[in-house]
C-alpha cells in the first residue's frame, strides 16, 4: 500500500459487494430485533419519541415487513413531556396501527411531582426510573429495546447491545454475559429482564442520515422555529405549558430555537439555530463541536452520573 | 496541537460549502471494525485518544474536560482521558472491559473494539475480536516484541482476523531508531508466518507524538509506508467476508396473511437470487426462491450480511433455527466435532456437564467429550490438560443433541462459531470456533508426518476406545437383525428402518449382502457395531444354530433380533422361486412383527422404541 492511495478521488466506488455503512447498521440492526423478539418471551420497545426510538421503529417495521410489529410500544410518561412530543405519537400510533402502552408514575403525579421543587435526579427517578420499571413490571415484559448509543457517554461505551437486569430492573457492571459475534445470550430466568440496544454501533450523525435517507418522520422540535423560552443558567428553555414555573425577571420571549435532544420540557434547553431541514440540522451539528448531551441538564448531576442511573434501573 | 476539525473528519470546508455534497459521500462510506489491543502501558488509549481527536471525533466540552483533568501543569494532552470508562475502573488506572468507540473519516466509518491486552483479559480480547475486521495490536519499541505481543497475534488470527496492523509505539523513546523497527518487525514476520493472515503491516508510532498515526511524521524519513490511519482507509476487507457458500440461518417465520408465508433472516454468507434451487436442512426439502422482499421492496440479489425475508416456490416445512443453502455448496451436517474454545467464566470447564450450545439461529445441549490440549497463554505451546479455566484457549471434542449444520470457522465464520451457556448460571461460559475438514486434514496430515518420523516397531492396533467411539456417535450402537422367510419384507423393513434412523440424526447404516457368507456378515456387522453404529441386516439366518452364532459373536446385549413372521402363503405368493423348506422360527425373538398385519412406518416405530429403551441410542 502506499500513500498514493491516499489521493484517490473522494466519491469512490465501493467495492462489489461491501455494503455501505448505513445498510451494514441496518442489517445488524435488524438481526438484533427479529433474534430478541423470536427468542423472549414478552418483549416491549421503549418508544420515547425522540430521533433514536423512531430510527429503532423504523428499523423494527424492516425487520417484520411486510408482517406488523410482533411486541407492543411503551412510552414513559413523566407527564411534563412536550406537547409536540405526544401529538406526534399518537398520530404515529395511528397511522401505523400500533399498539402503544404509557406508563406512568401515577403516584407521582397524584404527589405533584414536578422538575422544579424536586430536582432533576430526583424527579428524574420518581416520574421516569420508577415508571418504566412498574410499566416493565406490570405487563411482565422480559425484555425491552431501548435507543441507547454506545456513543452517547463514556459509561455506555462497555455496554452490551443485551443488557441483562436482575429481577429489580437493575444493571450491575460486573456482571454482564460476554457478547461475542452476533450470537447473543436470551437466557433468563422468570423475573429477571435483558434491556436490548439495536443501535448500539449507530452515532448520531448515522442517525440523523438514516432519517434523512429514509425519510423518517421526527417530531419538528428538532428543527428550527421560532418558540417561547426563558433563559435560564445561560440556556434556553421553552415555555410549553402554564405549567412552566418562571423566576424573578424572567419573561418569556420568542427566540428561533431546535432542540438537540427531546425530553421533559423544563429540563430540555433547546439552542439557537436557523436550521430547519435534516440537512441543516446535520450541518450545524457538525459544525458546532458541541457534544449531544449539553441540552440534557439531568447529566451534569454529578460525575459519572450516567452509570449511577443505569445501575439504578433507569437507561 | 493540530487543528481541531469539525466532527467528521476533516472535511470542514465541504461541510460549510455544500452540505449535500458532503452527505451524499459520506453515505458511501464503507464500515470497519477493527480491535485495538494493548496494555496500559503500551500506549494504546493514547492512540485511540489520537485516532479520536485528529479526525475530529472529540468535541469541545470532552477537550474542556480532558484539559482539566491533565494533572500537570504544561504537560502535552493526555489523550489517553477521551476513551476512559466506567468509574471504577478509572478508579484503578486501567482498562477492563471490550468498550467500542467510533470514529469516521472521508473513506470509511470506523468501530473500534477497545480491548485491554495482559493475559487476564484475554476473553475480552476475543470478545472484541470476534467481529473485527482488523487487529491492530501495539509494541513498546523499548520493550520489542514480548509475549503478549505473539499471543495478542495467536488469537487474532484463531479468531479469524486477515489483517494485522502492528504499531511499534513510543518510537519518540527510542530516538526513532530504523533498526529498533526492523528488528521488531522481522522477528514478529518470523511468527506470523505460521498464523491464518492475508497481510502483516508495521508501523513506526508515536501516539504521544501522533508520528505516523494520522499525519506523516518528519521524524522517520526512511519509513514510506502509510499512517495507521492511511493504512485503516485503505485495507480492502470486502472479500474477507464468505461470500461464495450461501448460508441462510431462518430467524422467524412471517405470515402477516395467509397467501404470505416468508422466512426471515440474514445471509449469513454467500449470496441468493430469485429462482435460486434451495436446500432446506435439515428437513432435506429442495425448493426455489420465489422471491427476495424487504420493507424497501423486492431485490434482486442479496449477499452476506443484508437482513431479509425469502419467499419459496413450495410449501416447505421450515421455521427458526433451520437453515437454507444452495444444493451444490452444503456445510456439515454433524453431531460432532472438535473446536478450539475460549473459556470465559470463572468456573472451570466441566466435561460432566452439559452446556447450551448456541449456534447461527440454533440451539441444542452439547457435552464436551474430551480436551485435547489447552495452550500455554505465555509460551503459545499445545498442552495436556483435563479442562480448561478463565482465558484458557483448548481444542475440545464436542457432541451434540441434535444435529448442526457446520463450515470450518477459517471458511466460514458466521457458521463457524458457536457459544456455550452454563444452563444453571445462564451465563455465557465459551466461545467455540469449530474446526474444518480442511483445517483437520491439514494437522491431521501434519501429525501423521510427524509420527511417521518418529518410526513406530510396534504392531499398529486401534488407539481409539470404545467410550470415545461412543461419545462421539452419541450412540452405543446395536446391531437389529432381521429373520424371516424369504418374501417376508425383511430388506424393505431394513431400508425404511436405516432411512428414519438417519432422520432422527443416528449413524445407522444397512448391511447389504453381496455373495458373501453368513460368517463374514456377522463380521460386517461386528465391525459396525465396535464402531458405534446401529446396523441393520438381514441376511438369511433360518436356523436356530446361524442365530446363536451371531448373537455370541456381535455380543447377545447388542443384538435386537426381529422375527418378521409375515403369512407364510403372502411369503410363497411374493417370492416363489425362494422358499426354504427348513426355516426355523426363533424362539425367543425380541421382537415380532407381521408385515401383513402392521405398516411398515409402525413396525419401524417399535423398532427404534425398543432401542431407544435399551438405551443404544445414548452415548452414557
Amino acid at each position: 500500500m502506499t500513500s498514493e492511495t491516499t489521493n484517490a478521488p473522494l466519491l469512490r466506488e465501493l467495492p462489489p459487494y461491501a455494503l455501505e455503512h448505513l445498510k451494514a447498521l441496518e442489517a445488524e440492526s435488524i438481526h438484533i430485533i427479529r433474534e430478541a423478539a423470536a427468542e423472549f418471551d414478552n418483549p416491549v420497545m421503549l418508544y420515547s419519541i425522540g430521533k433514536d426510538s423512531s430510527v429503532m421503529l423504523r428499523l423494527a417495521q424492516k425487520a417484520f415487513a411486510p408482517g406488523t410489529l410482533p411486541f407492543p410500544l411503551m412510552h414513559i410518561n413523566t407527564t411534563w413531556k412536550f406537547r409536540e412530543m405526544i401529538s406526534f405519537r399518537d398520530q404515529l400510533a395511528r397511522e401505523l396501527g400500533l399498539r402503544l402502552i404509557e406508563s406512568r408514575n401515577e403516584d407521582g403525579v397524584a404527589a405533584g411531582v414536578n422538575p422544579f421543587d424536586y430536582g432533576s435526579s430526583k424527579y428524574t427517578n420518581l416520574m421516569k426510573t420508577v415508571a418504566l420499571k412498574s410499566g416493565l413490571t406490570r405487563y411482565g415484559f422480559d425484555c425491552a429495546f431501548g435507543g441507547a448509543r454506545r456513543d452517547e457517554e463514556k459509561s455506555r461505551a462497555k455496554e452490551r447491545i443485551y443488557s441483562f437486569r436482575d429481577e429489580h430492573h437493575q444493571w450491575d457492571p460486573k456482571n454482564q454475559r460476554p457478547e461475542l459475534w452476533n450470537l447473543y445470550n436470551a437466557k433468563i430466568i422468570k423475573g429477571e429482564s435483558v434491556r436490548v440496544f439495536p443501535l448500539s454501533n449507530w452515532t448520531e450523525l448515522d442517525i440523523w442520515l438514516y432519517i434523512m435517507v429514509d425519510r423518517i418522520p421526527v417530531v419538528p422540535l428538532y428543527f428550527a422555529k421560532e418558540r417561547p423560552v426563558v433563559e435560564r443558567e445561560g440556556q434556553w428553555i421553552m415555555v410549553d405549558d402554564d405549567r412552566m414555573r418562571l423566576r424573578e425577571g424572567e419573561t418569556p420571549q420568542m427566540k428561533k430555537v431546535r432542540f438537540r435532544t427531546l425530553g421533559c420540557y423544563p429540563l430540555t434547553a433547546g439552542v439557537e439555530s436557523e436550521a430547519e431541514t435534516v440537512e441543516e440540522v446535520i450541518q450545524e451539528m457538525l459544525l458546532t463541536k458541541w457534544s449531544e448531551r449539553q441540552g440534557r441538564l439531568i447529566d451534569f448531576d454529578e460525575e459519572a452520573s450516567m452509570e449511577k442511573k443505569k445501575r439504578e434501573g433507569y437507561f | 496541537m493540530s487543528e481541531l476539525q469539525p466532527g467528521a473528519g476533516g472535511e470542514g470546508a465541504l461541510v460549510r460549502e455544500d452540505i449535500t455534497e458532503y452527505l451524499k459521500r459520506y453515505q458511501r462510506k464503507e464500515l470497519l471494525r477493527f480491535v485495538a489491543v494493548g496494555s496500559v502501558d503500551d500506549g494504546k488509549s493514547t492512540l485511540i485518544g489520537r485516532l479520536l481527536h485528529d479526525t475530529g471525533m472529540v468535541y469541545q466540552d470532552q477537550l474542556d474536560a480532558v484539559k482539566k483533568a491533565t494533572t500537570m501543569e504544561g504537560e502535552e494532552i493526555d489523550f489517553s482521558l477521551f476513551t476512559d470508562g466506567l468509574k471504577a475502573e478509572r478508579e484503578q488506572g486501567i482498562t477492563i472491559d471490550v468498550a467500542y468507540r467510533y470514529f469516521a473519516t472521508e473513506k470509511r466509518k470506523f468501530i473500534i473494539a477497545d480491548t485491554p491486552g495482559h493475559v487476564q483479559y484475554t476473553r475480552n480480547m476475543v470478545t472484541g475480536a470476534s467481529t473485527a475486521n482488523v487487529a491492530l495490536i501495539l509494541i513498546d519499541a523499548r520493550h520489542g516484541v514480548l509475549e503478549q505481543s505473539r499471543r495478542h497475534g495467536y488469537i487474532a488470527s484463531l479468531l479469524g482476523i486477515r489483517h494485522l496492523a502492528v504499531c511499534v509505539n513510543k518510537m519518540d523513546l527510542v530516538g526513532y531508531d530504523r533498526q529498533v523497527f526492523e528488528r521488531i518487525r522481522k522477528e514478529l514476520d518470523g511468527f506470523t508466518a505460521d498464523l491464518s493472515f492475508a497481510d502483516v503491516t508495521y508501523f513506526p508510532v508515536s501516539a504521544l507524538k501522533g508520528a505516523n498515526v494520522v499525519a506523516h511524521s518528519d521524524k522517520t524519513p526512511w519509513y514510506d509506508g502509510p499512517t495507521v490511519l492511511e493504512y485503516l482507509e485503505n485495507v480492502p476487507i470486502a472479500r474477507d467476508r464468505n461470500l461464495e457458500s450461501f448460508r441462510f440461518p431462518v430467524q422467524t417465520v412471517l405470515r402477516p396473511n395467509l397467501d404470505y408465508r416468508g422466512f426471515a433472516g440474514e445471509v449469513a454468507s454467500g449470496k441468493v437470487k430469485p429462482g435460486d434451487e434451495v436446500l432446506v436442512l435439515p428437513a432435506g426439502t429442495r425448493s426455489r426462491v420465489k422471491g427476495i422482499d424487504t420493507y424497501d421492496g423486492p431485490l434482486e440479489e442479496a449477499h452476506a450480511p443484508m437482513g431479509v425475508v425469502l419467499r419459496l416456490e413450495d410449501e416447505v416445512d421450515c421455521s427458526r433455527g433451520d437453515m437454507m443453502v444452495l444444493p451444490d455448496d452444503r456445510p456439515r451436517g454433524t453431531r460432532s466435532f472438535e473446536a478450539h474454545v475460549v473459556w470465559m467464566a470463572e468456573a472451570d470447564l466441566d466435561p460432566q456437564k452439559t452446556y447450551v450450545l448456541k449456534h447461527t439461529t440454533q440451539e441444542t445441549r452439547a457435552q464436551v467429550d474430551r480436551v485435547h490440549w489447552k495452550k500455554d497463554l505465555e509460551t503459545l505451546a499445545e498442552k495436556p490438560a483435563p479442562t480448561l479455566g478463565l482465558n484458557d484457549i483448548g481444542r475440545l471434542s464436542l457432541t451434540t443433541h441434535k444435529p448442526l449444520y457446520v463450515d470450518g470457522y477459517q471458511d466460514n465464520r458466521a457458521t463457524g462459531a458457536f457459544i456455550l451457556i452454563d444452563s444453571l448460571t445462564n451465563n455465557t461460559v465459551g466461545a467455540g470456533m469449530i474446526i474444518g475438514d480442511r483445517e483437520r486434514a491439514a494437522q491431521d496430515l501434519e501429525a501423521a508426518l510427524k509420527e511417521l518420523r518418529a518410526g513406530s516397531g510396534l504392531r499398529p492396533q486401534t488407539q481409539v476406545s470404545p467410550r470415545e467411539r461412543v461419545a462421539r456417535m452419541g450412540q452405543k450402537g446395536a446391531t437389529v437383525w432381521l429373520t424371516g422367510r424369504p418374501g417376508s419384507g425383511r430388506w424393505s423393513l431394513a431400508y425404511a428402518l436405516e432411512r428414519h434412523l438417519f432422520d432422527l440424526g443416528r449413524t445407522a447404516t444397512v448391511i447389504d449382502p453381496t455373495g458373501e457368507d453368513l460368517r463374514s456378515m456377522v463380521s460386517a456387522c461386528k465391525a459396525a457395531t465396535d464402531a458405534g453404529l446401529v446396523c441393520i441386516c438381514a441376511f438369511p439366518s433360518y436356523h436356530i444354530e446361524d442365530r446363536e452364532m451371531l448373537r455370541e459373536r456381535i455380543g447377545a446385549d447388542r443384538v435386537i433380533q426381529v422375527y418378521v413372521n409375515t403369512d407364510p402363503a403372502l411369503c410363497a405368493e411374493r417370492r416363489p422361486d425362494a422358499q426354504v423348506e427348513d426355516f426355523d422360527p426363533p424362539r425367543h425373538p425380541d421382537l415380532t412383527m407381521a408385515l401383513d398385519s402392521v405398516r411398515i412406518e409402525d413396525a419401524v416405530k417399535t423398532i427404534v422404541d425398543d432401542l431407544e429403551k435399551r438405551g443404544q441410542l445414548e452415548a452414557e
